[in-house]
């Protein structure tokens, strides 16, 4: 055996395993990945789950309907209030009950400002990601104004549960519109720095591009939605292809880019948030009058049957499926979360790419592990 | 030619990307942003509508308007809330009444949801807007929102 030994190849290279998390800064919570590598090329990523998980979908099955909308706070926790809607139009769809119009705005407009706020987090944080650590307090000065914005309305600044069943739980604020239209207007000009600071750059781009390939029929066959969809090429949004609130009133585009690396699924973030501007400027100086919210039974039993609803969070596609008995909690809530499909094709597009790639394609996604995990 | 094309471009995007942070550092004085949180305490002011903590108001007889009604308990989707209660009887009508004992928050089970505030038929509880919640004991945080021989305010009704 010792003889063996030291006529090995000193140059044999072999497959080794390391852990990536779950306490990990770049997986941006308790996401745990079994990284298979070669020297720093990777062969296999196998994502482990269940470090965050509370059985939100189970728990749900023991709550009344108006209740599971703030459970729903903690799954995708950037895009709160536009899960929050989700539950809130599938309980209104099951009831068959029309909101007015206000609400309807009003949900679009805080819908597109959360979209906003965390697109920018996303973009402080996949800046630091790859190593330039200013962007996070650019993004961070510019979603402050958006927070306090909710925090004024909502009553909180992240996990805001400002959706009822039926509408909304308070009116908007005095102060909503004029603050909504100052934010607008600042972050108009700030919004090119972005692009100035890091889109331009030699390093950045170096990082991004020709990165994490994915072509559109991988993206399909994954189930990959949202933003990393729309890098590859496919012009799929819910809001477009099936509307909801007051997204068929507003004109907006889908950017789309075609390159499907790193940075063409960057350019869509960042086209978005221009996206999301116009759609705010388009609505916010015709709010209608009227009810902010339609009164319900204080214990609200939905139909039996099937209902599901989807929605685009800032994150790719959410489904809200229940399944009622006639109860008044539902038999079966099942959410069809972005995050846990864009989180499948990781394996697929990382193999082959060097460790500090990866750390590149996995915040190209933006995984919030929350909403992977409920 | 590429190679020093592209030394010149890599040169010009850093110093893009320096013209904008170069710019703040010089007008940072005027344009600061953060706040100094811990000395800016008696100035700091939340919004109202800020979700901080459920809390009884009382007045200055020391009443409240809680009838004990549950509505609260029923709502609050995380248990939260735990009413005390009992039937007494009432000394000018006779009748029996429910009149509340304790009524128990858990600020550490709270998701400040604010559906307990909502289901209130009498505006009993509201949100108050402290933030600053961190005890070094987990049982500071289980509270008794109404005051020790505080009695409900004779115009709320059940």
């Amino acid at each position: 055996m010792q003889q063996e030994y030291l006529v090995q190849d000193p140059f044999k290279t072999e497959e080794y395993m390391i852990n990536m998390g779950p306490q990990h800064p770049a997986t941006h919570g308790v996401l745990r990945l079994l990284l298979t590598i070669d020297g720093e090329i990777i062969k296999k990523v196998e994502p482990d789950l269940g470090y965050i998980h509370r059985s939100i979908e189970k728990m749900c099955e023991y709550d009344t309907y108006q209740q599971i909308v703030h459970l729903t706070d903690r799954m995708d926790y950037l895009s709160s209030h536009i899960n929050n809607e989700a539950v809130c139009l599938t309980v209104e769809k099951a009831l068959e009950l029309e909101v007015p119009d206000r609400v309807k705005v009003i949900r679009t407009i805080v819908g597109e400002l959360t979209r906003l706020a965390s697109h920018q987090l996303w973009w402080g944080v996949f800046g630091m990601d790859i190593g330039a650590l200013t962007t996070y307090f650019y993004a961070f000065r510019d979603r402050e104004m958006i927070n306090d914005i909710f925090e004024e309305t909502c009553g909180a600044r992240l996990t805001m549960n400002y959706n009822v069943p039926g509408g909304l739980m308070f009116d908007i604020h005095p102060n909503f519109v004029n603050r909504v239209k100052a934010f607008v207007k600042h972050f108009k000009t700030k919004l090119p720095e972005y692009d100035s600071l890091l889109t331009g750059n030699i390093i950045f781009q170096k990082r991004t591009k020709g990165i994490g390939l994915m072509t559109a029929a991988d993206a399909i066959n994954f189930g990959v939605t949202g933003p990393g969809l729309r890098g590859s090429g496919v012009a799929i949004d819910t809001r477009k292809t099936h509307p909801y609130s007051a997204y068929d009133k507003v004109n907006f585009n889908i950017p789309t880019f075609t390159d499907g690396d790193v940075y063409s699924r960057y350019k869509v973030r960042i086209a978005e948030m221009w996206e999301s501007l116009s759609i705010i400027e388009q609505l916010i100086d015709n709010i209608p009058d009227g009810d902010f919210k339609v009164p319900t039974k204080a214990v609200i039993k939905l139909p039996k049957g099937e209902f599901y609803q989807r929605v685009e969070t800032a994150r790719g596609e959410l489904g809200v499926y229940i399944n009622s008995d006639g109860n008044k909690n539902p038999y079966r809530v099942k959410f069809r979360s972005p995050g846990f499909s864009n989180l499948s094709i990781l394996d697929h597009l990382s193999r082959g790419y060097k460790i500090g790639d990866l750390v590149a394609i996995m915040a190209s996604f933006d995984y919030v592990i929350p909403d992977i995990d409920r | 030619m590429s190679y020093f094309s592209n030394i010149y471009y890599g040169i010009k995007s850093l110093l893009t990307g320096m013209s904008v942070t170069g710019k703040y550092f010089v007008k940072a004085p005027w344009g600061t942003i953060t706040q100094y949180y811990p000395d800016n305490r008696d100035t700091l002011k939340m919004f109202d509508r800020f979700r901080g903590e459920v809390v009884m108001p009382h007045d200055e007889n020391n009443l409240h308007r809680c009838t004990g009604c549950q509505s609260c308990e029923i709502a609050c989707p995380n248990g939260s809330i735990e009413i005390i209660w009992d039937r007494v009887v009432d000394e000018t009508t006779g009748k029996k009444v429910k009149v509340i004992d304790k009524h128990i928050y858990h600020l550490s089970m709270c998701t400040l949801c604010n559906l307990c505030v909502q289901a209130c038929p009498t505006n009993a509880i509201v949100m108050a807007q402290n933030f600053e919640n961190s005890v070094y004991d987990r049982t500071q945080l289980t509270k008794v929102l109404n005051k020790p021989g505080s009695k409900v305010h004779p115009d709320v009704k059940e």
